[in-house]
């Protein structure tokens, strides 16, 4: 198909364009778009857990059936350690990391086990930067704040203020591991302004700050020597007599061989659940962001908290097919660049709010006014030529190299011709609900980063993700290690997986998956 | 993404719904795929399982170094298989993990970063200038240029010249002189940082302002207040 033939819808009705001012939509309007079209919204899309520790609460579809799932793990498994730990993390994104070094550091034995390799994660891919209060006219209150205003206020303030008031002593450890965060000509720490923040309060490496934190953090756990386990994934946790989290079973993706692991502690630091393609929706989240924390921690009796709400990030990228679901920056929109259905037209305030962005695009796509590409994907126009017309030639190049050269490498000057994009699912707000010491409803199971919930409200801050990680992953790291020197290791049992298939059965429950997912499944079958 | 799509209200798009495909050579087996799949889905597409060579599936994890060719060309190059996208008589296959060995050290314990380099990777000043490990980045990184800067003890300047580096090890296999460039970068960056970099005044006296209780009363005024109250309180914020 001529693909040139569907850009001049966007080129021949730009002139029009320009002349239209879009209002805002009024708090009516907007709840009515919202309700209709958001994500969070769609009942049909929603349905009650039907048993467990979060019984008839609602949540999607995809993620009910992750929680009600069935284990790998037979009830008769041998529970003979492979090895014994103090503590046992699950995880090697910036959680896992943070909570192994901080551990480790203390003395306690670690294993972390991981279903990639050490670093390949979310945290990784992070480029927007690191909220914390550092500048003068900035402080942790105002850092609370902005973060609870963005949640919809119902963020767990004592989660938050935690994590607020620890933010700069995570720079200063972070600088100390060679950090390479951008410095202003004073030598302070240059800080950038994030949406949804009243004070500029990014930390950055460029745009690659998840990238330098990853390969710094990733070269330390190497030099500390601690012990790894890679592409092992978590498949069932192991309880005491008690009912306290006492290790778990992993399996060995190579040769599929279970390894039981007895730990004193045990944190899980699996990421999120984008790979779940909740609703259908593409997702910038890396391969194995799958919810296995959910499924692990939900099975041993682990309450979770927010487990209705996400954030899907109005622009990811449609085509070409190699960006499907990545983030497309929203600088381009804050700049001007109108947003385009498939008949030339504007349809909304480009700068209103992501969630009436992202519902107004999918009403779009719903009601047939999309562009659908080769690939059988559909989305809507991002006017990225209309910048040059507007500011002059050479401000895509300008204040957006690093979008100009995404598509390059793929033959596509977005100086020339627009960008197709769709709402793509970003974050799991919600998550496993812990205290501020990271540690779940479950004795000595701990939970960081996006596996857990509350933080965050119902709307994550840009920026606030890879700090979440750092302070938690460095609390429940030193508080496992303090733990260990007090607690004998728990006698290994799969009491609570007998007791969790027993309701199953109870409640009926069919066609029932197999949980955590470990891996999407992409895979063609024959 | 939504089945509701009508196409009849949109540009006609007919065409769109059949891709063409195009022939590809998979660790030297030859596949149809549909054209423009990235060669990560590539696999998926043709039954392959993937558990190693896959991270984070937007380019900066390093885990799906590639190795292709196109049709007639001779040049072996290199990608990021999950964001490059197949052509037709193309030919690849994913790059095993390379057993490149990293040193360890505590980088406050060092006696002096810029020697201790030749101690802990001997290798880095045997290069022979021959640009491999450039031609193999996929990030068009100048990689042989930031392993001469190590060695020379300009640490600032690999620290720049690796900072798009995503550690997937393509430099490595090449080096006749088996160096790992990127981890002598990794040591070289993170010694600057941690040796040289001066610490940010402003950080130190907010952990202190914190130490302190400088906030205290703003604390308690503000963990006092209703929803209703916190809610005025940030709406009220100046940026």
């Amino acid at each position: 198909m001529d693909i040139q033939a569907l850009h001049d819808v966007v080129h021949t009705s730009r002139d029009a364009r320009r002349q239209q001012t879009l209002p805002k939509l009024s708090p009516a309007e907007r709840d009515t778009l919202i309700k209709k079209f958001h994500p969070d919204h769609r009942e049909a899309a929603y349905r009650p857990v039907v048993f467990g520790p979060n019984e008839g609460e609602m949540t999607v579809r995809e993620l009910a059936s992750v929680l009600e799932g069935d284990s790998v793990v037979s009830e008769d498994l041998p529970l003979t350690p492979d090895y014994e730990v103090d503590v046992l993390v699950v995880g090697g994104g910036g959680a896992g990391c943070a909570a192994a070094l901080h551990a480790h550091g203390q003395g306690a034995k670690v294993l972390l086990a991981t279903k990639l390799r050490l670093a390949d994660s979310n945290s990784v891919m992070a480029q927007g930067g690191m909220q914390i209060a550092v500048a003068p006219d900035d402080s942790p209150v105002q850092h609370f704040l902005d973060t609870l205003k963005g949640g919809h206020m119902k963020n767990d303030h004592e989660l938050l203020r935690t994590m607020v008031e620890e933010g700069p002593s995570i720079a200063k450890w972070l600088l100390e591991l060679g950090v390479l965060f951008d410095r202003d000509a004073d030598g302070n720490l240059h800080v950038k302004k994030g949406g949804g923040s009243t004070r500029a309060r990014l930390l950055t490496c460029s745009d690659y700050t998840g990238l330098e934190i990853m390969r710094v953090l990733k070269d330390e756990v190497l030099n500390q020597k601690i012990q790894i386990l890679e592409f092992v994934a978590a498949v069932e946790l192991v309880s005491d007599e008690h009912g306290a989290c006492a290790g778990a079973v992993l399996q060995d993706l190579d040769n599929k061989r279970f390894v039981v692991v007895a730990a004193k502690t045990v944190i899980l630091a699996t990421g999120g659940i984008g790979r779940l393609h909740i609703q259908g929706f593409p997702t910038s989240n890396h391969y194995g962001a799958t919810g296995d924390g959910l499924a692990l921690a939900y099975r041993i009796g682990a309450p979770l908290v927010q487990i209705d709400t996400f954030q899907y990030h109005p622009s990811g990228g449609v085509y070409p097919e190699q960006l499907v679901g990545q983030l497309v920056t929203e600088g381009i929109r804050s700049e001007g660049g109108h947003l385009v259905n498939g008949k030339g037209e504007r349809f909304v305030n480009e700068l209103d709010t992501r969630d009436v962005v992202s519902s107004s695009i999918i009403r779009e796509c719903e009601e047939g006014r999309g562009v659908r590409m080769p690939t059988g994907r559909v989305g809507v126009w991002l006017d990225t030529p209309l910048l040059e017309e507007e500011h002059g030639e050479g401000t895509l190049d300008k204040h957006f190299p690093a979008m100009v050269r995404q598509y390059a490498r793929y033959g596509v000057d977005i100086r020339k011709d627009p960008v197709l994009i769709y709402p793509t699912l970003h974050y799991q707000n919600g998550g496993v609900k812990i205290d501020v010491n990271g540690e779940t409803s479950v004795k000595n199971l701990f939970v960081a980063g996006e596996t857990s919930g509350g933080l965050h409200g119902r709307n994550r801050l840009m920026g606030n993700s890879l700090l979440d990680l750092m302070v938690f992953g460095k609390r429940s790291g030193l508080t496992v290690a303090a733990r260990a020197q007090t607690i004998p290791q728990g006698r290994l049992t799969l009491n609570h997986l007998q007791r969790f298939r027993a309701e199953a059965k109870k409640h009926k429950i069919t066609n029932q998956l197999t949980s955590p997912v470990v891996l999407p499944a992409y895979t063609e079958q024959p | 993404m939504t089945d509701s799509f009508d196409t009849g209200k949109a540009v006609s798009q007919e065409d769109a719904l059949r891709p063409p495909m195009v022939t590809v050579e998979i660790a030297g087996k030859s596949f149809r795929v549909p054209a423009g799949i990235t060669l990560m889905k590539a696999l998926w597409y043709t039954g392959h399982e993937v558990t190693r060579g896959a991270g984070c599936l937007g380019g900066f994890c390093g885990a799906c170094a590639t190795y292709y060719r196109t049709k007639d060309d001779p040049k072996v190059k290199t990608c990021l298989g999950c964001s490059h996208a197949v052509e037709d008589g193309m030919s690849f296959s994913f790059a095993p993990a390379f057993p490149a060995r990293k040193a360890t050290y505590d980088l406050n314990k060092l006696e002096n970063p810029k020697q201790d380099l030749f101690k802990l990777y001997p290798e880095a000043p045997l290069c022979r200038n021959c640009n491999a490990c450039t031609e193999a980045c996929p990030q068009q990184i100048d990689v042989r240029e930031g392993v001469w800067k190590a060695v020379f003890g300009d640490f600032k300047a690999v620290s720049e010249t690796f900072m798009d580096c995503v550690m997937c090890g393509l430099c490595v296999p090449v080096c006749i002189a088996d160096i790992a460039p990127n981890l002598v970068g990794v040591y070289a960056s993170r010694a600057y940082g941690v040796r040289e970099m001066e610490k940010p005044p402003g950080l130190f006296d907010r952990i202190q302002a914190i130490a302190d209780g400088q906030y205290d009363d703003d604390w308690d005024r503000i963990l006092k207040m209703t929803d209703d109250e916190l809610q005025q309180t940030s709406a009220t914020i100046k940026s």
